[in-house]
C-alpha cells in the first residue's frame, strides 16, 4: 500500500503573546515540532504498512527549517519525505496549501491513501484535509478514530462524531484525517534516527511540479488576516470565601441569579 | 491581483530614524523629520516595522476598494440528522438575521436530506426570506461527497454573497470541500462575526494558537465568502409568530459517489451531548481515579448536564477520548462550565473559555483555573460536589 502523509511543522509552544507597542508576534519558543495530531497520522501509516507492505511518504510545505521534522518522520520510519518549500508558496491560506499539496502529490501521483492529522496546533482549522481531497477528486473521511478493515481498493473506518461514531467504506484511493484516539505513536527507533541524519530529502520550489503561480501563497490565497489581537481576559472572578456550607450556599444562589437553575 | 504593499502614517511617524538604522536596503529616507520609502530599494523584508517603537509602518496586502458584484444574500447551512436540526442551525440563522439587516441583504436557509417537509414546516418561523431546499434519498445519510456536490451547485447557481455553516464535526468536513470546489476563502470556527457595509465584507473573528491570540479574516475578492461558526457562541434566532417564507424546491442528478454509510454507534456512556450541553461538568487529574467520576455524574444528573474532562483523566484512562476537552479534545461552549480537580492548562483553557459562567472546585489555590474561574471555591471536591449535588436536588426536586 502507497501511503503519502501530510505533515506540518509547527512551533512547539502555542504560547504566543502579542507584544502591546509592535502588535507583532511574540513566540515563546521557537523551536519547531511536528504537529501534534500528525504523529498520530504517522504511526496509522506506519501500522498499515507494516501489516500490509508498500511505502510511506511524508509530505510537508513550509520554510526551508521543515526539513528537520520531516527527517523526525524518516526517523519514525517514514520510508521517503519530500518538503515544498519556495519563497512563493508563503502565506498560504487552506485553500492554497490544499491546491500546492494537490499538485505535489499528481506528481508523486503513486498512491492509495493519504493521511492527515485532524487539525494543526497553530491554525487550527481541519481545513486542508478535506480541501485537498477535493483537489485531487479523492473521497475523504474526517475525524477518523480507528480503521477495522482495508482491501485493495476500500476501506472499513470508524468516524467520530458528536453522539458516538459512525462506520464508513470508502473507496481507494481517498483521504482520511485521524484524531487522537487512533493509535498511541511511536518513538524513533536508533536505526531510524541514523538514516535519518544522512537520507535526502527532496526539496520542491515552484519550478519541480506543475503549478500555476496565482494559485499558490499569498497570491493564491482568498483569505487573508487583517486583524490580530490579544483576546479579551475574562474579569478576574470571585473566589468564594467561608466554610464549605456557606460556600455550596453561595454557589447555588449564583447559579440562581444566572438564572441557570 | 495581490501585492504587498509598504507605507508610513505620517501622523504617527516622529522622524526618530529607527527605521532608517534598522534597513538593510538603504530603502528609507528622513525627509522633513519623517520616514519615506524609497521604492525602488525596499524588497518589504519587515525590518523597520520591526524597529518602529510607533507602529507607523505598516506592510500589508492593499485590498481591492470595489465591493465583488453579481452575489446577493446571506445563505446559513441547515445540518440535521434524522430529520432533527442541530442546535447550531438556529444560532448562524439569529447571526445571519443580523448581518443580513445591516447589509440590507436576504436571508436563506439551505436544506438537504430526505424527507424533510416537517423541518421546512419549522424553520418556516425563523425569519427567512427563502428556504431552498434539496430533498432526494441519496441525501437521506450525510455524506461529504454527494453534499458538497448539492451545495456547491446550489450555491453557483443561486449565487449568494456569504454562507455560514455550524463549526460541527459535519460543518468542518463538508464545508472546506465545498469552498475548495468553489476555490474561495473560508474561515474555520468563528467566534466573531460582522459586516464592512460599504465593502460588503464580511468581518470573520476566530482564535488562533490555541486562543491565545484572535484574528480578523476577509476574503476580499472571491464569493461567496464562507465561515463556520462555533456552536453555542451566536444569539439563537427569535421564533415568530407567522410562518411566511418563499420554497424553493431543486433537484440534481447527484452523481455516484465513493463512500459508502454502514452504521452508526451511538457512545452509551453519554447521557447528554456535550457538544449541546447547557451545563457541563468536567473532571481532571483532581479526582485521583475513575470510579470518582460518579461523583460528578450524580451532580451532572441533578442538572441535567454533560461529563467533560481533562487530558489528564483521559490519558490516565479514567474515562474515554470522546469526553476530552481542549485543544487535543472538543471546544465547548456551554451556559455554565463546572470544572473539578482541573488545574486549567493553557490547552484545557482553549477547549472551554468562552462559557458564559466557569467555576472552578479545586484545592491548589494557585491553579490557573482560578484566573479564567467566575466562582472559584478553593477546597476539597470530594467534599463540595456531594453537598453541592445535595443541595440543587433539594431545590430542583421541589
Amino acid at each position: 500500500m502507497e501511503i503519502i502523509v501530510c505533515i506540518k511543522q509547527v512551533p512547539e509552544s502555542t504560547e504566543v503573546k502579542i507584544n502591546p507597542q509592535t502588535k507583532t508576534l511574540v513566540r515563546e519558543s521557537v523551536k519547531g515540532i511536528i504537529n501534534p495530531f500528525d504523529m498520530y497520522a504517522i504511526e496509522e501509516a506506519l501500522r498499515l504498512k507494516e501489516k500490509l507492505g508498500g511505502k510511506v511518504t511524508a509530505l510537508s510545505m513550509g520554510p526551508p527549517q521543515a526539513e528537520e521534522s520531516l527527517r523526525e518522520a524518516i526517523s519514525l520510519g517514514v520510508d521517503e519525505a519530500i518538503l515544498l518549500s519556495d519563497k512563493s508558496f508563503a502565506g498560504a491560506d487552506t485553500l492554497a496549501t490544499a491546491y500546492t499539496l494537490a499538485q505535489a502529490i499528481k506528481r508523486i501521483s503513486q498512491f492509495d491513501l493519504i493521511i492527515c492529522g485532524k487539525q494543526t496546533m497553530d491554525g487550527d482549522t481541519a481545513q486542508v484535509g478535506p480541501s485537498l481531497a477535493e483537489k485531487l477528486g479523492i473521497p475523504h473521511v474526517a475525524y477518523v478514530r480507528k480503521i477495522n478493515e482495508v482491501k485493495t481498493d476500500s476501506i472499513i473506518l470508524e468516524q467520530m462524531v458528536e453522539e458516538g461514531y459512525r462506520r464508513i467504506k470508502m473507496s481507494l484511493p481517498g483521504l482520511i484525517t485521524v484524531v487522537k484516539e487512533i493509535n498511541e505513536p511511536r518513538l524513533p527507533s536508533l536505526r531510524g534516527k541514523m538514516r535519518a541524519k544522512s537520507v535526502e530529502i527532496l526539496i520542491w520550489g515552484v519550478n519541480d511540479f506543475n503549478i500555476e503561480k496565482e494559485k499558490v501563497g499569498l497570491e493564491g490565497s482568498p483569505t487573508q488576516v487583517i486583524k490580530i489581537f490579544a483576546p479579551q481576559r475574562r474579569k478576574k472572578g470571585e473566589i468564594l470565601q467561608g466554610d464549605i456550607d456557606s460556600q455550596v450556599e453561595q454557589l447555588v444562589n449564583k447559579l440562581k441569579e444566572s438564572r441557570v437553575i | 491581483m495581490k501585492t504587498l504593499d509598504i507605507w508610513v502614517i505620517e501622523e504617527k511617524c516622529n522622524g526618530c530614524q529607527l527605521c532608517f538604522k534598522a534597513c538593510p536596503y538603504n530603502a528609507i529616507e528622513i525627509i522633513k523629520k519623517k520616514a519615506v520609502i524609497k521604492k525602488e530599494n525596499c524588497n518589504l523584508c519587515g525590518a523597520c516595522v520591526n524597529a518602529c517603537r510607533f507602529e507607523a509602518i505598516f506592510i500589508a496586502c492593499k485590498v481591492p476598494l470595489e465591493p465583488v458584484v453579481g452575489y446577493e444574500g446571506i445563505w446559513v447551512f441547515v445540518e440535521q440528522k434524522n430529520g432533527k436540526l442541530a442546535p447550531v442551525v438556529y444560532e448562524i440563522i439569529g447571526e445571519g438575521r443580523r448581518l443580513a439587516q445591516k447589509l440590507g441583504a436576504s436571508l436563506s436557509a439551505v436544506l438537504l436530506g430526505s424527507k424533510l417537509e416537517h423541518l421546512v414546516d419549522e424553520l418556516k418561523f425563523y425569519h427567512l426570506d427563502r428556504i431552498y431546499l434539496v430533498d432526494d434519498p441519496a441525501l437521506s445519510v450525510f455524506m461529504d461527497e454527494p453534499y458538497s456536490f448539492v451545495l456547491s451547485n446550489l450555491i453557483k447557481k443561486y449565487k449568494p454573497e456569504i454562507f455560514l455553516g455550524g463549526a460541527t464535526s459535519i460543518g468542518r468536513s463538508l464545508i472546506p470541500r465545498v469552498a475548495s470546489i468553489l476555490e474561495t476563502g473560508l474561515t474555520a470556527d468563528c467566534t466573531s462575526l460582522d459586516v464592512d457595509v460599504a465593502k460588503r465584507l464580511l468581518l470573520q473573528t476566530r482564535p488562533a494558537f490555541g486562543g491565545n491570540i484572535m484574528a480578523t479574516i476577509i476574503c476580499p475578492e472571491k464569493r461567496p465568502q464562507m465561515a463556520t461558526v462555533r456552536p453555542h457562541v451566536m444569539k439563537r434566532a427569535a421564533k415568530s409568530s407567522e410562518g411566511k417564507c418563499e420554497i424553493i424546491k431543486e433537484k440534481f442528478a447527484i452523481p455516484p459517489f465513493k463512500t459508502h454509510y454502514l452504521d452508526f454507534i451511538e457512545d452509551i456512556m453519554e447521557n447528554v451531548k456535550l457538544e449541546d450541553a447547557d451545563i457541563i461538568v468536567s473532571g481532571g487529574r483532581g479526582l485521583g481515579k475513575a470510579e470518582n467520576f460518579i461523583i460528578l455524574q450524580e451532580l451532572a444528573d441533578v442538572l441535567g448536564a454533560a461529563i467533560g474532562a481533562s487530558r489528564a483523566a483521559v490519558d490516565a484512562g479514567w474515562i474515554s477520548y470522546s469526553h476530552q476537552i481542549g485543544q487535543t479534545g472538543k471546544t465547548v461552549s456551554p451556559k455554565v462550565y463546572i470544572a473539578c480537580g482541573i488545574s486549567g492548562a493553557i490547552q484545557h483553557l482553549a477547549g472551554m473559555q468562552t462559557s458564559e459562567i466557569i467555576i472552578a472546585i479545586n484545592k491548589d489555590p494557585d491553579a490557573p483555573i482560578f484566573q479564567s474561574a467566575t466562582y472559584g471555591i478553593v477546597g476539597d471536591l470530594f467534599e463540595i460536589i456531594p453537598k453541592l449535588t445535595k443541595k440543587l436536588k433539594e431545590i430542583l426536586g421541589n
